[in-house]
């Protein structure tokens, strides 16, 4: 069945309630024909639960949802599929080891099955009749009518995440998607690829209908014709993207002013803190990932490693931390070496580190609050006496720490992990600054955080700058970078390219190096 | 409906209790015998007497020591199924040092038992080893090392420890008894002024201290929680500056440590004498024990209760003349299990209660509260 254009969709008072939850609350929302509406909010304003209504995957409690004038109810997402609405989802979901036009045939069996009404014998038929030639057919013309530009028989694993991104794009557009929902098509593109999709999906705004979700409010700016926040479930905002600057946006998605802290700080730092000479690391692959890099950071400096991720952030965010094994090179952390060493006796020496992967790496999620906050000092007084733990001082230390550091839990007894993202990089940050020390490796701090959030840990860390502690702030976002750092140093291929002082540099500038671009 | 949440949970717990009975008499039916009388023997013939409630309680301590065991593996993110083979290891040095040991009673009984924890801890500590060195999976090698440990065992009883009197004879092979300075005693012999039909062995005590230290040990010290964070997410201990693989071996060799003086226990309280098949697979069976206690050192006690009174209960089916199986106890132990596990997914799971509830609601004709 190929579906009718959209013309309209509209969805009315839409209810959803979870355990405990009211997801989405009384939701009202409508697009046209070839509108761009970007939904926004912080995390857990229900923008999410409220796609998946609109996929088919969560049937609403209350309301519905009209298409073309007509009631809809969407009692699966084949049934929405059906209907012609398409989503391309925050995780991609393409097999790895099968090419292009084999993922989207694969999609496109599922597809079908669900939504036929003869139950019996399409599936043994349908097997039988795939016929991969049409399939690849169909995603060229399909490609080349949209301009994205896909290789059919690449295999996904040689795509990166933005080639990826278009595959999912072509795929579901080859499943006569008429509408698309994208959520945070960006948020794992570099600069360039954002750019290029915003144009791409600019372009299929003329004859599609999309909705969006994003933190990112120039994308917001530069992409939509229509904008709706949501906060706490609720609809508190609707309106034209052009009547209305980012930070009235931003004001509203929040629900008080933002602001997000700007490094301003005249203070000259210190003497060397971190100094990494001719460091030789090998990647998980056994290539050399870090390939003769060299980095200085000072004490009450922030110096922030620019680059498009897997030039060897990873590598070099564990070596200096002894996660990672060192081939050959130094790493002085206040002028004692650190190569060899293991993961404690660096900690000892006053490492802190905020890892890329908090969720499994800087917590441990089925352990209390209270637990993870003293992860790393246990086994040392107060924490522990003659080989006894102390509740009381792990329970006074935690207590404390959820007060200074604002992280909203029902209480420092439940797993961190069932904390939001937010509040579980709160609990790191606050062991890692509890523990007073003489350096911080921060890895993507503010990755997936919403905007109060990004706030906080950006006060923290240049409030950490000013007491003197020497932090490496390795990113992919260039305006946290340039808003934080002192120092820029661009990383390429294993490689420090160069590095810039605060004022030298520009996103533009620092895009076209992370690329690999020399001198500019 | 505020207490909605209580009553749910106890009608999930009902529902499967009701569950577990229903399929179980429903077998029973089908192999022709008397349901109810069945039952009866199973759980309430183990508490006529003392005698029998002594048999509980003889199977209930090696149950609760490999439990225990298996519990410190698992929080450390092993499965431990070598059980078995760490008991076996552990009760063969014990036998063979309390065979040649002159010692008096009071220095023997200690030296015997921590020369099975040595066997267990050795024994378990290899495939420890193997997994934080060379990254081999302990679900394999444990496995492969109860092959090893039985059929060395095996060896030691036909050939170096071979019962003289049983030697030629078509007798099963075993060792010469040991002397009876040291066997543990059994209750009525500590206190005589108890009832003749108290009659099981001191094990119990041995036991219940270690169910205790353990939990101690777990709970209380800074080496049991860095333990414990390495069994729940690796990435985070390594990165909190815990040594994994250190902890990993430490774990396997308390775990083998338990299972070892089970299998020591077993033998001065039960046996008083190296037999095959002497493990009464407890090994595997405190597998389930563990699960079922909520891989806590102190749950572990109810629970080993609860299977060692099903396991007495089925193998006095025979005695009470119901044409059943004692293999019945293989039946029961997997339908538990599995009646378990299904219950723990049902209570897990938020949106099941939170349907429930609005379907009761709905039921009872009430708006409901957001």
């Amino acid at each position: 069945m190929t579906p009718n254009a959209i013309t309209s969709l509209r969805i009315e008072h839409i209810t959803k309630r979870f355990p405990g939850v009211l997801a989405c609350s009384d939701i009202s929302l409508s697009v046209g024909k070839g509108e761009v509406l970007a939904l926004v909010g912080e995390n857990g304003a229900g923008k999410t639960t409220l796609m998946n209504i609109l996929m088919g995957l969560y049937t609403p409690d209350e309301g519905k949802i009209y298409i073309n004038n007509q009631e809809v109810v969407f009692k699966s997402p084949s049934d929405a599929f059906a209907c012609g609405i398409g989503m391309v989802h925050q995780q991609y979901m393409l097999v790895p080891n099968l090419t292009v036009t084999e993922n989207i045939a694969l999609g496109m069996a599922q597809l079908q099955d669900g939504a036929k009404q003869d139950p019996f014998l399409t599936r043994a038929k349908r097997a039988a009749k795939l016929d991969l030639a049409a399939v690849r057919r169909h995603i060229v013309a399909i490609s080349e009518h949209y301009g994205l530009a896909v290789d059919p028989d690449a295999y996904i694993w040689q795509l990166s995440v933005g080639e990826q991104q278009r595959v999912e794009l072509v795929k579901t557009l080859c499943f006569g998607a008429k509408f698309l929902i994208l959520d945070e098509p960006t948020s794992a593109l570099t600069p360039q690829e954002t750019d290029e999709l915003i144009a791409l999906l600019r372009r299929m705004s003329a004859e599609l209908s999309i909705i969006f979700i994003s933190h990112k409010l120039a994308e917001v700016k530069a992409l939509s014709s229509k904008v709706a926040i949501l906060r706490g479930g609720r609809l508190v905002f609707r309106g034209n993207t052009a009547d209305h600057s980012s930070a009235d946006i931003a004001a509203l998605m929040t629900g008080h002013e933002v602001y997000l802290p700007v490094n301003q700080s005249k203070r000259e730092p210190g003497k060397p803190m971190l100094e990494v000479r001719d460091l030789f690391v090998r990647g998980d692959r056994g290539n050399m990932a870090l390939n003769k890099l060299n980095l200085t950071v000072r004490a009450g400096e922030i110096v922030g490693l620019a680059g498009v991720s897997g030039n060897g952030q990873r590598e070099l965010a564990e070596a200096l931390t002894g996660l990672r094994m060192i081939e050959s090179g130094e790493v002085l952390l206040d002028g004692v070496n650190l190569a060899g060493k293991t993961p404690r006796q660096i900690i000892a020496q006053g490492m802190g580190y905020v890892p890329e992967e908090r969720n499994i790496e800087g917590i441990v999620p089925t352990m209390s609050i209270r637990e993870n906050l003293v992860l790393k000092d246990i086994g040392k007084p107060p924490f522990s006496h003659a080989g006894l733990i102390s509740n009381k001082k792990i329970d006074q230390n935690a207590d404390a720490l959820r007060e200074k550091f604002d992280i909203r839990c029902s209480g420092v007894n439940v797993a961190a992990g069932s904390l939001s993202g937010g509040n579980i990089q709160k609990v790191i940050l606050a062991r890692e600054i509890s523990r007073n020390p003489k350096f911080l490796i921060a890895v993507y701090p503010i990755r997936g955080l919403d905007m109060g959030a990004a706030e906080f840990i950006h006060k923290q860390l240049l409030a950490l700058r000013d007491q003197g502690v020497g932090i490496l702030l390795i990113s992919e976002e260039l305006e946290e970078i340039i808003n934080l750092s002192d120092r820029i140093a661009v990383i390429f291929k294993g490689q420090i390219q160069r590095t810039l002082g605060r004022g030298e540099a520009t996103q533009r500038k620092l895009g076209m190096m992370m690329a690999g671009v020399k001198e500019i | 409906m505020k207490h909605f949440k209580l009553v749910y949970t106890a009608g999930v717990i009902l529902l499967s209790v009701l569950l577990t009975l229903g399929i179980a008499s429903l077998i029973l039916a089908v192999l022709g015998a008397d349901v109810l009388k069945t039952f009866w023997v199973i759980f309430c013939y183990p508490f006529t007497t003392l005698k029998n409630l002594s048999g509980v309680i003889n199977i209930m301590t090696p149950l609760t020591i490999v439990g225990v065991g298996i519990c410190v593996a698992y929080r450390s993110g092993i499965v431990n199924i070598g059980g078995e083979g760490q008991m076996i290891m552990g009760l063969l040095l014990a036998i063979v040092f309390a065979l040649n040991t002159e010692l008096p009673r009071a220095l023997a009984l200690p030296a015997i038992l921590f020369f099975g924890v040595l066997g267990g801890a050795c024994w378990g500590a290899l495939p420890g080893l193997l997994k934080a060195r060379f990254g081999v999976s302990e679900l394999l090698s444990t496995v492969m090392f109860n092959y090893i440990a039985a059929q060395f065992y095996s060896y030691c009883l036909r050939v170096p420890l071979l019962d003289p009197a049983v030697a030629g004879g078509s007798g099963d092979p075993q060792t010469v008894k040991l002397s009876t300075s040291e066997w543990l005693s059994r209750i009525n012999e500590v206190f005589p002024s108890l009832d003749k039909g108290m009659r099981f062995h001191t094990g119990i005590f041995i036991a219940l201290l270690i169910a205790l230290l353990v939990y101690l040990f777990m709970w209380k010290t800074p080496v049991g929680f860095k333990m414990r964070a390495a069994g729940a997410s690796d990435r985070a201990a390594r990165y909190g500056g815990i040594s994994v693989s250190r902890y990993m071996v430490l774990a396997m060799m308390i775990s083998g440590a338990c299972c070892g003086l089970a299998g020591t226990v077993e033998i001065l309280g039960v046996h008083h004498r190296g037999l095959g098949n002497c493990t009464g697979g407890y090994g595997f069976s405190g597998i389930v024990v563990a699960l079922f206690g909520g891989l806590h050192p102190l749950g572990v006690i109810p629970a080993a209760f609860f299977f060692a009174l099903i396991s007495y209960g089925c193998s006095a089916l025979q005695i009470n003349k119901i044409p059943v199986p004692s293999n019945m106890i293989d039946v029961l132990q997997g339908l538990v299990i599995l009646v378990i596990v299904a219950a723990k997914l049902v209570l897990a799971n938020p949106y099941l209660m939170d349907r429930a509830q609005r379907r009761l609601c709905a039921l009872l004709g009430r708006k409901e509260a957001a």
